[in-house]
């Protein structure tokens, strides 16, 4: 190491066994040595939705957005899980949704996924508040340059074609802005808040 | 009469790239390269698989040796109904297999007709694929060595 080199650099040094030279047996000698290892983690499942999903899941083939509401506090929560977070209770009511709302945030993703490559990057994921909803649901902001996206704005579902709906939530494309006014956020501390309750 | 229930898959996977230093990318070069490898301890003895460091000491450890390339069977368990990937998509045997020359046993499969062919203490033999990368799996399994079926 020259002198010129700052001392700290020698606190980054590689533990003794990934740095020390291995003595290899004959048979190796001159090998193009492994350096990387592809070692995949798999898990297939077969899912099962439950009710509270399973009815969400069947109004999206005929293209309605169904939240559920808490009977302790109002609030109308999707995608429903027939529970309510905030109170633990059953959920007391469904309720259609419209299938519009506005982006509470957003984030632009510049780099790939391997495996899906209909996620073109640069694409803008958002959490969307729909119409009647208490709190915001994951989805894609489409036909809009993802600069260009902000919070507020108003958006709407664009849906597959009716022939290719199916009980999936797949079948939102993604929401395009409907050019309306943004929403004006005043109730930050009211959207998805949940309160811990006192021990 | 309750709707029909709906089911999905739902595939998690992590397509994880490890780097593997020196001596476990030496143990990898070697299977790419249709050797086995071990690691020696200050005391003489082998370690294969290979570890970085002395798993009594943890003194880091560098000097790779070949090892044999059949051994003898420790322990086993016989797996009756394989999953999907799997070593082997018929039924097959896991076992520890401590190969000559080396000291500790190393994880793997062993291709026998039934579990009635297993046996601890029974001899095993490495059967390579012909396409190797420097993986685990490029030793596809281990098969029974019959009796005098060596040299």
């Amino acid at each position: 190491m020259s002198a010129d080199q700052p001392a700290a650099r020698d606190s980054l040094a590689l533990p003794a066994a990934l740095s020390a030279p291995v003595t290899l047996p004959e048979a190796l000698a001159g090998a193009e040595p492994v350096e990387s290892v592809c070692t995949p983690i798999r898990m297939a499942y077969t899912y099962t939705p439950g009710r509270a999903l399973s009815r969400y899941l069947r109004a999206m083939a005929d293209k309605r957005i169904l939240g559920e509401r808490c009977g302790a506090t109002g609030q109308v929560f999707v995608p429903p899980r027939g529970v309510s977070p905030l109170a633990g209770a059953a959920t007391s009511e469904v309720v259609e949704l419209a299938d519009t709302g506005y982006v509470e945030s957003f984030n632009i993703t510049r780099v790939p996924i391997e495996r899906r490559p209909d996620l073109k990057p640069p694409y803008c994921s958002a959490w969307i508040v729909l119409d009647g909803a208490s709190v915001g649901f994951l989805g894609l902001v489409i036909n809009i340059a993802p600069e260009e996206v902000r919070i507020g704005m108003r958006v709407r579902a664009v849906w597959k074609p009716d022939e290719e709906l199916e009980t999936s939530a797949a079948n939102i494309l993604g929401w395009e802005p409907t050019g309306e006014l943004d929403e004006v956020i005043t109730d930050y501390e009211r959207i998805g808040r949940v309160e811990a309750s006192d021990p | 009469m309750s709707p029909e229930v709906l089911q999905a898959p739902l595939v998690l996977e992590y397509p994880f790239t490890r780097s593997t230093g020196p001596v476990i990318g030496a143990f990898l070069t070697g299977l790419r390269d249709g050797v086995i490898c071990g690691i020696r301890r200050a005391d003489g003895t082998v370690l294969c698989p290979p570890q970085e460091y002395d798993p009594l000491t943890a003194e880091p450890l560098t000097e790779l040796v070949e090892v044999g390339q059949a051994g003898e069977v420790l322990t086993w368990a016989w797996n009756g109904d394989p999953r999907p990937m799997q070593p082997f998509d018929r039924p097959f045997a896991w076992a520890l297999i401590r190969l000559d020359g080396a000291d500790t046993s190393m994880l793997h499969a062993v291709f026998a007709p039934s579990a009635a062919e297993m046996a601890t203490g029974m001899r095993v033999r490495a059967v390579w694929r012909t396409e190797r990368e420097g993986h685990i799996a490029d030793i596809a399994g281990f098969e029974p060595v019959p009796p005098g079926g060596e040299e």
